[in-house]
């Protein structure tokens, strides 16, 4: 009687990949489902009604909507490499740290690529990077998470692979080494850590979408 | 270990603010509130919480928390020996941190349309508020909480709107128990907790609160 794993995505999303890693980092064999976003599955709308989005995860037939919850769910329903904290306070930290990706800076990174690195944009992205950095500087480590990768990282990953694909693409530049050594420090060791390698797209692929998407100037 | 190791920096109308003050009641908790002003921000708020210099901010032996469900959580893992707020099965813990974030990302934004907005697009608004708080009536169903039985997190993230539903529907023109009965029907019940009806302010001066706001700012 094994676990039945089932992840709901497409392989480019920034989110999706959340879930990959958390599952990665947990050993955890796992079925994906590609979803055609124009074109939703009844299985997805199943799942997740409320959204109608993915990444879902089911595991035995239990469905999780939106990936930092999925994360948590993935940290607390397997054993192994732990994602959060014990603590309650290095938890609650954790927690704040990876809600700040997800509401303020991903966010502000969304702008500054959508306007193809207008000044304004790149300036307040640059803001709130640099509270990343400030905290990377204070934490030392090559991680969010000190010698090991947590849930701030995963929410981060948007930061470390995507970024740099959408800079390429629109030939911008938001994250320069020289204004944030540290978060460029941890980018090159996040994605070179093997649960999170596995678990990335091709850049090529995301390059072609960014170029598709945003390209053409 | 007496009451000032508990500090809450807070604003008396913050729904977001209730929801720290119904989890310290929740578990008996002895703190020190400090009432805030937003428009003349301290010293103290602005040392605490400098990424977002917002309220509530939770004070633990001067360590701070922010963000309220995060504050909420803390005060759960924090205070574990009683009245616990969340379950203890992984998935129904998926379960109630979905619904809590749910509200986060859909109730308060679709709520300011209710009275902020006017003419069409407030209409637009109060349609789009009145959805909202169907999915999440569905989502109780004929439990008496979210979760079942035991009042927690998502009940917690969500009841704190209620003492803003008569400004809401007072400024809108409409009655959110006529779409609702289900979900008032819950929070009439939630209020039947000395956490709650203690905590919750008198509905009446919040509005009171937001029409001055909307003479002084032109709201």
């Amino acid at each position: 009687m094994g676990d039945e794993v089932k992840l709901y995505g497409v392989d480019g999303s920034p989110f999706v990949c959340r879930v990959k890693i958390a599952l990665n980092l947990k050993q955890v064999k796992y079925d994906f489902y590609v979803e055609d976003l124009s074109n939703k599955s009844a299985d997805l709308l199943k799942y997740n009604p409320a959204h109608k989005k993915i990444p879902v995860l089911v595991h035995n037939e239990n469905p999780i909507s939106e990936s930092l919850v999925i994360v948590e769910y993935i940290d607390e329903a397997w054993k192994g490499v732990p994602i959060l904290p014990h603590d309650a306070y290095e938890k609650a930290q954790v927690r704040f740290w990876a809600k700040f990706n997800e509401d303020k800076c991903i966010p502000a990174l969304f702008k500054a690529i959508g306007s193809h690195g207008s000044e304004e944009a790149v300036a307040e992205a640059h803001e709130q990077l640099q509270f990343l950095e400030n905290e990377l500087n204070v934490k030392g480590g090559k991680f969010f998470g000190g010698d090991n990768v947590n849930l701030v990282d995963i929410s981060a990953s948007f930061i470390a692979f995507w970024l740099g694909a959408a800079e390429e693409a629109l030939g911008i530049k938001v994250l320069a080494k020289d204004k944030f050594p540290k978060l460029t420090e941890w980018c090159g060791n996040y994605i070179n850590c093997q649960p999170v390698k596995e678990s990335l797209p091709a850049r090529e692929i995301l390059v072609a979408f960014f170029k598709k998407r945003f390209g053409g100037n | 270990m007496g009451d000032a190791d508990v500090v809450l920096l807070d604003f008396w109308p913050s729904m977001f603010g209730m929801r720290v003050r119904i989890a310290l009641a929740e578990k008996g908790i002895g703190y020190v509130y400090k009432e805030q002003d937003l428009l003349n921000k301290t010293p103290l708020l602005l040392e605490m919480n400098p990424i977002h210099k917002k309220i509530p901010v939770l004070l633990h032996n001067g360590k701070p928390i922010n963000e309220s469900c995060i504050i909420v959580q803390y005060i759960d893992e924090t205070w574990s020996d009683k009245s616990s707020l969340m379950p203890s099965d992984p998935f129904l813990r998926a379960q109630a941190r979905f619904w809590a974030d749910y509200v986060d990302k859909k109730v308060y934004d679709a709520s300011k349309k209710t009275w902020t907005l006017k003419g069409e697009e407030q209409e637009k608004g109060k349609k789009e508020f009145i959805e909202i708080l169907k999915v999440l009536e569905g989502q109780i169903g004929e439990k008496s909480y979210f979760m079942g039985e035991s009042f927690g997190y998502a009940d917690i993230a969500l009841v704190t709107f209620y003492s803003w539903f008569y400004t809401y529907e007072t400024l809108g023109n409409f009655s959110i128990e006529k779409e609702c009965p289900k979900l008032i029907a819950w929070a009439k019940r939630c209020m039947q907790r000395e956490s709650v009806s203690k905590t919750l302010p008198d509905p009446k001066k919040i509005y009171d609160f937001v029409v001055e706001m909307r003479s002084k700012f032109g709201l």
